[in-house]
């Protein structure tokens, strides 16, 4: 991976005043006295952000003319899934950064990502079986978008099967974030094949390049369920990245300060 | 004239996991030196010699190569480079002749002496079509260490290259040794053996395990 | 110095083939066990699902491949385990030549050693199928390209788990989900012709596949290595 980070490290002028925060970011301590100053803002806008969507999108918005109320799990299964695939991304960008830039605290993001993305999967497949049954007739259909996110969570399950695989602690981060990259690079062509294979979900809900096919008043909240995933996402994993900095971090000095400070107040 | 070193090493330390296993070695090797490295089990001596072959990256410290960073001169130095390391790299179904072969076929330099000179004259002269697994462990040492007749590097790194030898062989491979430096090539080995070679030198690996205990 | 370096690079990638095929007829037993095990898994599906050549007809194409998956699969754990338990992996590490290069040397070897194999066996398996005679053709096509893409895609799994001594599962694990869209391209090829439509663009895509995983799959495995193997 040297010629790796040779590569890139020439973008990067060395310890220049313009990219110190960058290397600072690096520094587990000063993520972690960072993230705890954030976290509470962010879990405020998150809770905000979701109970708002929540109500406007299961109480205020108009009922589906085919589905009924059902319709309105997509309100959080859209989200999920969503969130799911970008999670995904997320964590191969944090282990390609560990890799590039050897940071360890983008390895340990990296850790953090892959169970939480593993159970957006998970929701994303459970609340469309849910909403499979009234719908189709089915808990399971063999469509498009469902087996992609069901290989998606395959994608994650690999993930932390190796990163568990591995005692040492270097070679567990190192491997997986190859095996994200790799993953990375097969999801949009796991994700075409999928949909090449099989069509018989309604056309993707969202897109990015024509206007919503959904009517604004069901549109608008679903808007506002997905930022509130993101940021519930954000608050996720920096939780989990400030637990994974504990672990690693136990035997540094400011950890243990830390704790002695905790158990004397 | 002051010319660079064929290898340095500059305060050198090895950590994994956040535990240090060695930190602060300095040495440098020149042509016709032999460096013994020595140290307790554990002391990191394996560990030291595939960082020196580039396989382990240091965790702080420089190697340099004719005074270059090695990740500029990357090519240049493994192929002035030989690693024989604790496993033999014999594979059990090929022949000693066909294991020396492919050895040879995938490293950079060799001179010409031929396969079967090699063998012979690491005393496998009958062997040389038998399969791998008819031989004892101490024969699979000694193909791996026929590559040493045939190599053209000129740094060699020998990974307690005496282990499961006879004293035949063990005079042998001292007196190739010896050969080596004297044409102006450089040895670094890891063994516990006393050797009687001129311009051997000593390096006592001390671990920080060890010296924090 | 130029002309040096590239003799040097070639003989890293023939070096490496020639001692892998030298190893894989010294061991023709352990070689032949994905294609046998290729042979018996299919005589389990006329038991399984039904001896009728008009059901079997309509699955023929799937089963092979998703068989041909499994064997393959089957002989990848082996790909780097025993160069890793007797030393030969650290000297490829440290060879001067590009990594890639005796990597895919390697998987060049596997490919003739399981994938070549299983594709020459295939159509006497889509004759117990009964696989319809207009299959045949794209059954050899898209196995031999897909079986390629299996190895090399395989490598990067075998690379990732190689010091691992419960590797075997763990490979498979990470890399089926990556054999998905070489399964799907691969089977409707076959289905496509089957069913009288111009087989060639799944088929195109197969090779598609077969050349980005040409490019990129040493590359990761040979990251993959430098990791793992030192460890």
């Amino acid at each position: 991976m040297s010629w790796l980070s040779r590569l890139f490290s020439k973008w990067l002028p060395k310890e220049s005043s313009n990219w110190q925060w960058f290397y600072r970011l690096g520094s587990p301590r000063w993520f972690y006295q960072r993230s705890g100053q954030w976290l509470p803002w962010v879990s405020l806008a998150a809770l905000l952000v979701l109970a708002t969507g929540l109500v406007w999108g299961l109480a205020f918005a108009p009922e589906d003319a085919r589905q009924g109320n059902s319709f309105r799990i997509i309100y959080i299964h859209v989200p999920a899934a969503f969130l799911a695939q970008s999670g995904y991304f997320i964590m191969a960008i944090a282990g390609a950064i560990g890799l590039i830039w050897k940071m360890k605290i983008s390895y340990m993001v990296m850790k953090a990502a892959a169970p939480i993305g593993a159970a957006l999967t998970f929701i994303a497949l459970f609340t469309g079986a849910v909403w499979g049954k009234p719908t189709w007739g089915a808990y399971w259909v063999w469509d498009a978008r469902i087996t992609s996110m069901l290989i998606l969570l395959f994608l994650y399950a690999g993930v932390m099967a190796l990163q568990y695989a591995y005692h040492s602690v270097d070679a567990a981060s190192k491997a997986s974030a190859i095996l994200a990259l790799v993953g990375t690079v097969n999801i949009p062509i796991i994700n075409k094949s999928v949909d090449w294979w099989y069509t018989l979900h309604q056309p993707a809900t969202i897109k990015l390049t024509s206007a919503p096919s959904m009517h604004m008043d069901m549109f608008m909240p679903l808007l506002v369920m997905i930022v509130g995933f993101y940021l519930f996402y954000a608050v996720a994993l920096i939780l989990h990245t400030r637990n994974e900095i504990l672990r690693r971090e136990r035997k540094t000095s400011w950890v243990r300060e830390l704790a002695t400070a905790k158990a004397g107040s | 004239m002051s010319q660079a070193p064929l290898l340095s090493v500059e305060n050198l330390a090895f950590e994994r996991d956040d535990s240090c296993l060695f930190s602060g070695v300095n040495f440098s090797v020149d042509p016709g030196d032999v460096l013994q490295i020595e140290g307790a089990n554990g002391s990191g001596k394996t560990t030291l010699l595939r960082m020196l072959t580039g396989s382990l990256q240091p965790s702080a410290g420089n190697i340099s190569y004719l005074g270059q960073a090695l990740s500029a001169c990357r090519y240049d130095y493994l192929s002035d480079m030989l690693y024989i390391g604790h496993q033999p790299a014999v594979k059990l179904n090929l022949s000693a002749e066909e294991n020396l072969r492919w050895m040879v076929a995938t490293s950079a330099q060799s001179n010409d002496v031929s396969v079967k000179d090699a063998l012979t004259q690491v005393g496998l002269a009958g062997y040389t079509d038998l399969p791998c697994y008819a031989l004892s462990a101490g024969q699979h040492r000694r193909v791996a260490l026929a590559r040493l007749l045939i190599s053209e590097a000129r740094l060699w790194y020998l990974d307690e290259p005496f282990t499961s030898i006879d004293k035949q062989g063990v005079a042998f491979l001292q007196s190739c040794l010896q050969q080596h430096v004297a044409k102006g090539g450089a040895v670094i080995l890891s063994t516990h053996q006393d050797l009687s070679l001129t311009g051997l030198r000593r390096y006592k690996l001390v671990s920080d395990v060890e010296a924090i205990a | 110095m130029t002309s040096h370096v590239a003799r040097k690079m070639d003989s890293g990638f023939a070096a490496w083939l020639r001692r892998d095929l030298l190893l894989a007829y010294r061991r023709r037993g352990e070689v032949a066990s994905p294609v046998i095990f290729f042979i018996m898994v299919s005589t389990l599906i006329p038991l399984g699902l039904t001896p009728e050549a008009a059901e079997l007809e309509k699955v023929a194409a799937g089963m092979i491949w998703v068989m041909a998956l499994l064997a393959t699969l089957l002989s990848m754990d082996a790909l780097f385990a025993s160069d890793y338990q007797d030393g030969s992996l650290e000297q490829m590490l440290i060879t001067p030549q590009l990594l890639p290069l005796p990597i895919l040397g390697k998987v060049t070897a596997h490919w003739l050693t399981t994938g070549l194999p299983l594709t020459l066996v295939s159509p006497v398996l889509g004759l117990m199928m009964s696989l319809p005679n207009a299959g045949y053709v794209p059954l050899v096509c898209s196995l031999a390209l897909g079986t390629a893409c299996l190895s090399l895609v395989g490598a990067v799994g075998a690379a990732l788990t190689v010091s691992l001594r419960k590797g075997g599962l763990l490979l498979s694990l990470l890399v089926m989900p990556l054999y998905m869209p070489v399964i799907i391209f691969g089977t409707a090829t076959v289905s496509y012709a089957v069913d009288g439509l111009n087989w060639l663009p799944p088929l195109a895509i197969l090779g598609a596949m077969f050349a980005a995983s040409v490019a990129l799959c040493p590359l990761a495995a040979a990251g993959a290595l430098r990791v793992t193997a030192s460890n």
